[in-house]
Protein backbone atom coordinates (compact mmCIF):
# COMPACT_ATOMS: atom_id res chain seq x y z
CA UNK A 1 0.00 0.00 0.00
CA UNK A 2 1.23 3.44 -0.89
CA UNK A 3 2.01 6.19 1.57
CA UNK A 4 -1.11 7.80 3.05
CA UNK A 5 -1.27 11.48 2.03
CA UNK A 6 -3.00 14.02 4.29
CA UNK A 7 -5.62 14.69 1.60
CA UNK A 8 -6.56 11.03 1.24
CA UNK A 9 -9.96 10.14 2.69
CA UNK A 10 -9.95 6.99 4.83
CA UNK A 11 -12.44 5.07 2.67
CA UNK A 12 -10.11 4.98 -0.34
CA UNK A 13 -7.27 2.51 -0.78
CA UNK A 14 -4.97 5.11 -2.29
CA UNK A 15 -4.98 8.60 -3.78
CA UNK A 16 -5.25 7.25 -7.31
CA UNK A 17 -8.48 5.45 -6.48
CA UNK A 18 -9.74 8.56 -4.74
CA UNK A 19 -8.96 10.67 -7.80
CA UNK A 20 -10.59 8.21 -10.21
CA UNK A 21 -13.77 8.09 -8.11
CA UNK A 22 -14.04 11.89 -8.14
CA UNK A 23 -13.20 12.14 -11.84
CA UNK A 24 -15.75 9.53 -12.96
CA UNK A 25 -18.36 10.88 -10.54
CA UNK A 26 -18.02 14.29 -12.18
CA UNK A 27 -18.50 12.74 -15.62
CA UNK A 28 -21.68 11.00 -14.42
CA UNK A 29 -22.94 14.36 -13.14
CA UNK A 30 -22.11 15.98 -16.48
CA UNK A 31 -24.04 13.22 -18.29
CA UNK A 32 -27.12 14.17 -16.23
CA UNK A 33 -26.47 17.78 -17.21
CA UNK A 34 -26.39 16.77 -20.89
CA UNK A 35 -29.83 15.20 -20.34
CA UNK A 36 -31.08 18.30 -18.52
CA UNK A 37 -30.15 20.69 -21.31
CA UNK A 38 -30.95 18.01 -23.91
CA UNK A 39 -34.65 18.13 -23.05
CA UNK A 40 -34.73 21.84 -23.84
CA UNK A 41 -32.77 21.33 -27.05
CA UNK A 42 -35.18 18.58 -28.17
CA UNK A 43 -38.15 20.87 -27.51
CA UNK A 44 -36.43 23.65 -29.41
CA UNK A 45 -35.86 21.40 -32.46
CA UNK A 46 -39.53 20.34 -32.56
CA UNK A 47 -40.93 23.88 -32.42
CA UNK A 48 -38.27 25.16 -34.77
CA UNK A 49 -39.40 22.54 -37.28
CA UNK A 50 -43.07 23.51 -36.88
CA UNK A 51 -42.66 27.30 -36.74
CA UNK A 52 -39.54 27.82 -38.84
CA UNK A 53 -40.57 31.19 -40.30
CA UNK A 54 -41.55 32.66 -36.96
CA UNK A 55 -38.39 31.27 -35.32
CA UNK A 56 -36.20 32.80 -38.04
CA UNK A 57 -37.92 36.19 -37.72
CA UNK A 58 -37.71 36.09 -33.92
CA UNK A 59 -34.06 34.98 -34.03
CA UNK A 60 -33.26 38.07 -36.10
CA UNK A 61 -34.28 40.22 -33.12
CA UNK A 62 -31.26 38.94 -31.18
CA UNK A 63 -27.97 40.83 -31.35
CA UNK A 64 -25.46 38.68 -33.27
CA UNK A 65 -22.58 40.99 -32.37
CA UNK A 66 -23.23 40.72 -28.61
CA UNK A 67 -23.86 36.97 -28.92
CA UNK A 68 -20.63 36.55 -30.88
CA UNK A 69 -18.63 38.62 -28.39
CA UNK A 70 -20.06 36.53 -25.56
CA UNK A 71 -19.08 33.33 -27.39
CA UNK A 72 -15.52 34.63 -27.69
CA UNK A 73 -15.53 35.70 -24.02
CA UNK A 74 -16.61 32.21 -22.93
CA UNK A 75 -13.98 30.54 -25.12
CA UNK A 76 -11.35 32.82 -23.56
CA UNK A 77 -12.61 31.84 -20.10
CA UNK A 78 -12.33 28.14 -20.99
CA UNK A 79 -8.74 28.81 -22.11
CA UNK A 80 -7.88 30.56 -18.82
CA UNK A 81 -9.58 27.69 -16.92
CA UNK A 82 -7.46 25.15 -18.83
CA UNK A 83 -4.37 27.20 -17.95
CA UNK A 84 -5.46 27.27 -14.30
CA UNK A 85 -5.58 23.46 -14.25
CA UNK A 86 -2.20 23.41 -15.99
CA UNK A 87 -0.78 25.74 -13.31
CA UNK A 88 -2.07 23.44 -10.57
CA UNK A 89 -0.55 20.42 -12.31
CA UNK A 90 2.82 22.16 -12.48
CA UNK A 91 2.65 23.44 -8.87
CA UNK A 92 2.48 27.13 -9.81
CA UNK A 93 0.31 28.59 -7.09
CA UNK A 94 0.52 32.23 -8.14
CA UNK A 95 -0.36 31.43 -11.75
CA UNK A 96 -3.20 29.21 -10.55
CA UNK A 97 -4.75 32.09 -8.59
CA UNK A 98 -4.25 34.54 -11.48
CA UNK A 99 -5.91 32.23 -14.02
CA UNK A 100 -8.80 31.41 -11.67
CA UNK A 101 -9.44 35.12 -11.11
CA UNK A 102 -9.22 35.78 -14.87
CA UNK A 103 -11.81 33.04 -15.45
CA UNK A 104 -14.10 34.65 -12.87
CA UNK A 105 -13.64 38.06 -14.53
CA UNK A 106 -14.46 36.68 -18.00
CA UNK A 107 -17.48 34.81 -16.64
CA UNK A 108 -18.70 38.05 -15.05
CA UNK A 109 -18.20 39.93 -18.34
CA UNK A 110 -20.34 37.27 -20.04
CA UNK A 111 -23.11 37.71 -17.46
CA UNK A 112 -22.88 41.51 -17.73
CA UNK A 113 -23.39 41.38 -21.51
CA UNK A 114 -26.23 38.89 -20.99
CA UNK A 115 -27.87 41.23 -18.48
CA UNK A 116 -27.62 44.07 -21.01
CA UNK A 117 -29.23 41.86 -23.68
CA UNK A 118 -32.05 40.79 -21.34
CA UNK A 119 -32.63 44.42 -20.41
CA UNK A 120 -33.10 45.48 -24.03
CA UNK A 121 -35.45 42.52 -24.63
CA UNK A 122 -37.62 43.81 -21.79
CA UNK A 123 -37.65 47.27 -23.35
CA UNK A 124 -38.52 45.83 -26.78
CA UNK A 125 -41.48 43.84 -25.37
CA UNK A 126 -39.85 40.57 -26.38
CA UNK A 127 -40.21 38.88 -22.98
CA UNK A 128 -43.01 36.26 -23.10
CA UNK A 129 -46.05 37.34 -21.12
CA UNK A 130 -48.88 39.83 -21.33
CA UNK A 131 -46.60 42.64 -22.55
CA UNK A 132 -45.15 40.56 -25.41
CA UNK A 133 -45.49 42.21 -28.82
CA UNK A 134 -44.05 41.05 -32.12
CA UNK A 135 -44.83 42.61 -35.50
CA UNK A 136 -46.03 40.34 -38.30
CA UNK A 137 -48.47 37.46 -38.52
CA UNK A 138 -46.71 35.04 -36.15
CA UNK A 139 -46.75 36.83 -32.82
CA UNK A 140 -47.66 33.80 -30.66
CA UNK A 141 -45.18 31.53 -32.41
CA UNK A 142 -42.44 34.14 -31.94
CA UNK A 143 -43.38 34.18 -28.25
CA UNK A 144 -42.54 30.47 -28.12
CA UNK A 145 -39.11 31.20 -29.59
CA UNK A 146 -38.47 33.76 -26.86
CA UNK A 147 -39.71 31.31 -24.22
CA UNK A 148 -37.00 28.90 -25.40
CA UNK A 149 -34.48 31.75 -25.59
CA UNK A 150 -35.06 32.82 -21.99
CA UNK A 151 -35.35 29.29 -20.60
CA UNK A 152 -32.17 28.05 -22.27
CA UNK A 153 -29.96 31.13 -21.85
CA UNK A 154 -31.42 31.60 -18.36
CA UNK A 155 -30.50 28.07 -17.24
CA UNK A 156 -27.11 28.57 -18.87
CA UNK A 157 -26.63 31.81 -16.91
CA UNK A 158 -27.60 30.04 -13.65
CA UNK A 159 -24.87 27.49 -14.39
CA UNK A 160 -22.39 30.33 -14.98
CA UNK A 161 -23.30 31.91 -11.62
CA UNK A 162 -22.80 28.56 -9.86
CA UNK A 163 -19.49 28.17 -11.70
CA UNK A 164 -18.31 31.60 -10.55
CA UNK A 165 -19.22 30.60 -6.98
CA UNK A 166 -17.17 27.40 -7.29
CA UNK A 167 -14.22 29.32 -8.76
CA UNK A 168 -14.35 31.82 -5.90
CA UNK A 169 -14.01 29.05 -3.31
CA UNK A 170 -11.10 27.64 -5.36
CA UNK A 171 -9.31 31.01 -5.22
CA UNK A 172 -9.73 31.12 -1.44
CA UNK A 173 -8.46 27.55 -1.07
CA UNK A 174 -5.58 28.16 -3.48
CA UNK A 175 -4.54 31.20 -1.41
CA UNK A 176 -4.33 28.94 1.62
CA UNK A 177 -2.08 26.63 -0.37
CA UNK A 178 -4.51 23.72 -0.44
CA UNK A 179 -3.62 22.62 -3.98
CA UNK A 180 -0.47 21.07 -5.35
CA UNK A 181 0.69 18.97 -8.29
CA UNK A 182 -0.17 15.90 -6.18
CA UNK A 183 -3.64 17.10 -5.18
CA UNK A 184 -5.80 19.53 -7.18
CA UNK A 185 -8.91 17.44 -7.89
CA UNK A 186 -11.35 20.30 -7.09
CA UNK A 187 -9.58 22.54 -9.63
CA UNK A 188 -9.71 19.79 -12.25
CA UNK A 189 -13.41 18.99 -11.67
CA UNK A 190 -14.49 22.64 -11.59
CA UNK A 191 -12.63 22.92 -14.90
CA UNK A 192 -14.73 20.08 -16.33
CA UNK A 193 -17.90 21.84 -15.18
CA UNK A 194 -16.80 25.17 -16.63
CA UNK A 195 -15.92 23.62 -20.00
CA UNK A 196 -19.28 21.83 -20.07
CA UNK A 197 -21.10 25.13 -19.58
CA UNK A 198 -18.99 26.52 -22.43
CA UNK A 199 -20.10 23.62 -24.66
CA UNK A 200 -23.78 24.37 -23.93
CA UNK A 201 -23.22 27.92 -25.15
CA UNK A 202 -21.34 26.65 -28.23
CA UNK A 203 -24.66 25.06 -29.28
CA UNK A 204 -26.94 27.86 -28.03
CA UNK A 205 -25.16 30.55 -30.02
CA UNK A 206 -25.77 29.17 -33.55
CA UNK A 207 -29.22 27.75 -32.74
CA UNK A 208 -30.62 30.91 -31.15
CA UNK A 209 -28.68 33.79 -32.70
CA UNK A 210 -27.72 32.59 -36.20
CA UNK A 211 -30.86 30.72 -37.24
CA UNK A 212 -32.53 33.38 -39.41
CA UNK A 213 -29.62 35.50 -40.59
CA UNK A 214 -29.69 34.56 -44.29
CA UNK A 215 -33.45 34.98 -44.69
CA UNK B 1 -0.90 10.17 -9.32
CA UNK B 2 -0.04 12.15 -12.43
CA UNK B 3 3.29 13.89 -12.08
CA UNK B 4 3.26 15.92 -15.29
CA UNK B 5 0.56 18.01 -16.97
CA UNK B 6 -1.87 16.36 -19.37
CA UNK B 7 -1.60 18.90 -22.15
CA UNK B 8 1.04 21.45 -23.12
CA UNK B 9 0.27 25.17 -23.14
CA UNK B 10 1.03 25.15 -26.86
CA UNK B 11 -1.77 22.61 -27.48
CA UNK B 12 -4.18 24.63 -25.32
CA UNK B 13 -3.33 27.77 -27.30
CA UNK B 14 -3.86 26.02 -30.66
CA UNK B 15 -7.24 24.65 -29.53
CA UNK B 16 -8.16 28.11 -28.24
CA UNK B 17 -7.32 29.69 -31.62
CA UNK B 18 -9.22 26.97 -33.51
CA UNK B 19 -12.30 27.63 -31.35
CA UNK B 20 -12.18 31.36 -32.11
CA UNK B 21 -11.71 30.74 -35.85
CA UNK B 22 -14.63 28.29 -35.92
CA UNK B 23 -16.81 30.84 -34.09
CA UNK B 24 -16.02 33.40 -36.78
CA UNK B 25 -16.63 30.81 -39.50
CA UNK B 26 -20.04 29.74 -38.18
CA UNK B 27 -21.09 33.39 -37.90
CA UNK B 28 -19.94 34.16 -41.46
CA UNK B 29 -21.67 31.09 -42.92
CA UNK B 30 -24.92 32.05 -41.16
CA UNK B 31 -25.10 35.19 -43.30
CA UNK B 32 -24.79 33.23 -46.57
CA UNK B 33 -27.95 31.79 -48.05
CA UNK B 34 -27.17 28.14 -48.74
CA UNK B 35 -30.73 26.95 -48.29
CA UNK B 36 -32.15 26.60 -44.78
CA UNK B 37 -31.20 22.99 -44.16
CA UNK B 38 -27.63 23.35 -45.39
CA UNK B 39 -27.14 26.42 -43.19
CA UNK B 40 -28.40 24.41 -40.21
CA UNK B 41 -26.16 21.46 -41.06
CA UNK B 42 -23.08 23.72 -41.23
CA UNK B 43 -24.00 25.42 -37.95
CA UNK B 44 -24.46 22.09 -36.15
CA UNK B 45 -21.39 20.48 -37.73
CA UNK B 46 -19.17 23.39 -36.63
CA UNK B 47 -20.73 23.35 -33.14
CA UNK B 48 -20.00 19.60 -32.85
CA UNK B 49 -16.37 20.19 -33.95
CA UNK B 50 -15.97 22.93 -31.32
CA UNK B 51 -17.54 20.74 -28.63
CA UNK B 52 -15.20 17.86 -29.56
CA UNK B 53 -12.15 20.14 -29.31
CA UNK B 54 -13.25 21.28 -25.84
CA UNK B 55 -14.02 17.73 -24.67
CA UNK B 56 -10.88 16.09 -26.07
CA UNK B 57 -8.32 18.75 -25.10
CA UNK B 58 -9.68 21.18 -22.48
CA UNK B 59 -11.46 18.33 -20.65
CA UNK B 60 -8.51 15.94 -21.15
CA UNK B 61 -10.65 13.09 -22.48
CA UNK B 62 -8.14 12.41 -25.26
CA UNK B 63 -5.56 11.60 -22.59
CA UNK B 64 -7.90 9.68 -20.30
CA UNK B 65 -8.61 5.98 -19.91
CA UNK B 66 -11.29 4.03 -21.77
CA UNK B 67 -13.69 4.19 -18.83
CA UNK B 68 -13.75 8.00 -19.09
CA UNK B 69 -14.50 7.70 -22.82
CA UNK B 70 -17.48 5.48 -22.02
CA UNK B 71 -18.76 7.85 -19.32
CA UNK B 72 -18.35 10.90 -21.57
CA UNK B 73 -19.93 9.22 -24.58
CA UNK B 74 -22.90 7.84 -22.60
CA UNK B 75 -24.49 11.24 -22.03
CA UNK B 76 -24.24 12.17 -25.69
CA UNK B 77 -25.46 8.74 -26.79
CA UNK B 78 -28.66 9.17 -24.77
CA UNK B 79 -28.97 12.71 -26.08
CA UNK B 80 -28.88 11.27 -29.59
CA UNK B 81 -31.71 8.88 -28.71
CA UNK B 82 -33.71 11.70 -27.11
CA UNK B 83 -33.43 14.09 -30.07
CA UNK B 84 -33.30 11.39 -32.77
CA UNK B 85 -36.38 9.59 -31.43
CA UNK B 86 -38.32 12.84 -31.06
CA UNK B 87 -37.48 14.16 -34.52
CA UNK B 88 -38.10 10.72 -36.04
CA UNK B 89 -41.70 11.14 -34.91
CA UNK B 90 -42.11 14.81 -35.80
CA UNK B 91 -40.51 14.59 -39.25
CA UNK B 92 -42.38 11.49 -40.42
CA UNK B 93 -45.89 12.47 -39.29
CA UNK B 94 -46.89 13.86 -42.73
CA UNK B 95 -46.11 10.50 -44.46
CA UNK B 96 -47.90 8.37 -41.89
CA UNK B 97 -50.94 10.51 -41.23
CA UNK B 98 -51.63 13.16 -43.90
CA UNK B 99 -54.27 14.82 -41.71
CA UNK B 100 -51.55 15.94 -39.31
CA UNK B 101 -49.29 17.09 -42.13
CA UNK B 102 -50.49 20.66 -42.26
CA UNK B 103 -48.46 22.70 -39.85
CA UNK B 104 -50.51 25.64 -38.58
CA UNK B 105 -50.05 28.20 -41.34
CA UNK B 106 -51.31 31.10 -39.30
CA UNK B 107 -50.76 32.10 -35.77
CA UNK B 108 -52.94 30.69 -33.03
CA UNK B 109 -54.96 32.96 -30.70
CA UNK B 110 -53.69 33.83 -27.26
Amino acid sequence: MSKVEPFQAHHFDDVEQQHEASWLGMWVFLATEVMFFGGMFAGYFVYRHWYLQAFAAASNQLDVLLGGINTAVLICSSFTMALAVHSAETNKRKALIIFLVLTIVLGTVFLGIKFFEYHSKFEEHLVPGSAFAFPGPFERQAEIFFSFYFAMTGMHAVHMIIGIGLLTTLVLKAKRGRFSAAYHTPVELTGLYWHFVDIVWIFLFPLLYLLGRHL
Amino acid sequence: MKSEPHVSIRTYALVFLALLVLTGLTTAIAFLDLGGNINTMFALAIAVCKALLVILYFMHVRYSDKLTWVFAAAGFFWLLILIGGTMDDVLTRPQLSPSTASVPAQDYPR
